[in-house]
């Protein structure tokens, strides 16, 4: 399958791209290409335009900055799996980029990418929604900087204008966190059916902070705050958790498909909660 | 159309293509390469896999103008000077194949998979390949070869283009 043709730009500074986003009517950004070019090739889009941002290397990248991590939207996936500030400050992302697709995918893919792709099985979403990042988004008129809480708004959309680019994300540091990122598939390299993220914080021999997102379980990544606030002072075994790993599917409405049933997936979303929490307790 | 310049196992090339014009068709229909294979052309199989820059991807999902600059090498490019790669070789050696087919993919992300981790245990070497599919094998002879040019120096270098 072969993408409609479309005009190509590939800016290497980012007030380029953004002049180039704010002329065309209908232009899509490319990073890495491995949302964008399946969803090209089968023809579910065909935009007059594609910008190739992927040569602007200031969005490449992770560095410290203080209490948080600062995630450039280019970096790849393969990169921030083997981030040695990643797995001492926000190991949920390490150990979620080691379940995220397969190693060519990796290789090319980005952060920024699949964080604005948007889509509900992506392995990303839950775990920097439960990190708390906080995402910083350039337009022509500057950049502003929106919460992990109101950077998801629906299916395949985000807080990214049409007119905008997704440049870093910040990650507040978790440093010593145990971190779980449990991903049910049928076969390798699938998206998840099902996926918890698991960050949790341990003091004298239990739990005393835990943050939990849930991949797939709605048309955007959510927080199992009932969870949380359940698992404080918690004993940190899977016995210990159980009980508040069954609030796990409190309010959500997850989608029913050839993969399983809604009913299924809240099933799992409980399973998968005690498992997550009990392996992030223990690393 | 786009102009592009890039290198092609070891040899450099330039062009002018669509830039809706796929890596793994500019590969085949343009430079004559098809030892690099279409197999389910919706990114699952990796039967297209080339190395861009050294890393393996898969060339069905990377545009032509994305390579504009890169080192490319296929598998056409992995033998040096008539000698097999180590990883080719073992393939060779533990019948790590049946219909063939995946197997251009296959190697060049073993040799991916060797460069970043020279002694894999079996469990990593079955990870490394999660993004390439064999309808035929089942995968044993296919694992027993990545783990067989591990013993018998995969630390070849990847001909001149690596």
């Amino acid at each position: 399958m072969i993408p409609a043709q479309f005009d190509y730009l590939a800016p290497t500074s980012l007030e380029e791209a953004l002049a180039a986003l704010a002329e065309s009517d209908d232009a899509k950004v490319i990073a890495g290409g491995q949302s964008l070019l399946p969803v090209l090739r089968m023809r579910l889009n065909a935009p007059e335009l594609v910008i190739d941002i992927g040569k602007i290397d200031a969005l490449r990248g992770v560095r410290d900055d203080g209490d948080a991590l600062v995630i450039g939207a280019l970096t790849t996936h393969h990169e921030l799996l083997n981030d040695p500030l990643v797995a001492e400050h926000a190991l949920l992302l390490t150990k979620a980029a080691h379940e995220l697709a397969d190693p060519q995918i990796r290789h090319l893919g980005t952060f920024g990418g699949a964080l604005v792709h948007a889509d509900p099985a992506g392995d990303l979403g839950a775990p920097v929604l439960a990190l708390g990042a906080e995402f910083v988004i350039a337009g022509s008129g500057g950049t502003r900087t929106v919460g992990a809480d109101d950077f998801f708004v629906d299916l395949f959309e985000t807080a990214v204008g049409e007119d905008e680019i997704l440049t870093e994300v910040r990650v507040p540091k978790r440093s010593g966190w145990g971190a779980h990122y449990e991903k049910f598939v049928r076969v390798a390299h699938q998206w998840p059916i099902v996926a918890v993220a698991a960050t949790v914080r341990l003091d004298g021999g239990s739990i005393a902070e835990a943050r939990i997102g849930l991949t797939n379980m709605g048309s955007i990544p959510l927080r199992a705050r009932g969870v949380e606030q359940a698992l404080v002072g918690a004993s940190p075994s899977e016995d210990g958790v159980a009980a508040a790993a069954e609030r796990a599917a409190e309010g959500t409405s997850p989608p029913s498909d050839l993969n399983g049933s809604s009913e299924y997936r809240q099933h799992l979303a409980k399973v998968l909660t005690r498992r997550a929490v009990a392996a992030a307790a223990r690393h | 159309m786009a102009k592009i310049s890039l290198t092609v196992d070891g040899e450099k090339v330039s062009d002018e293509v669509e830039p809706r014009m796929l890596l793994v068709h500019y590969l085949r229909e343009k430079l004559g390469r098809t030892g690099t294979v279409v197999g389910c052309d919706t990114s699952n199989c990796g039967a297209c896999t080339v190395h861009l820059n050294g890393r393996s991807v898969k060339s069905c999902n990377v545009l032509a103008v994305q390579a504009d600059g890169a080192e490319v090498t296929t598998i056409e490019g992995l033998a040096a000077n008539g000698q097999l790669h180590a990883v080719q070789e073992a393939f060779r050696e533990c019948h790590g194949l049946q219909c063939g087919f995946c197997t251009p993919g296959m190697i060049m992300q073993s040799v991916d998979l060797l460069n970043e981790n020279p002694h894999p245990t079996e469990a990593e070497v079955r990870f490394g390949l999660e993004g390439n599919l064999c309808r035929c094998t089942g995968y044993h002879n296919i694992v027993k070869s990545v783990l067989y040019a591990a013993e018998h120096g995969s630390a070849h270098s990847e001909g001149a283009q690596a």
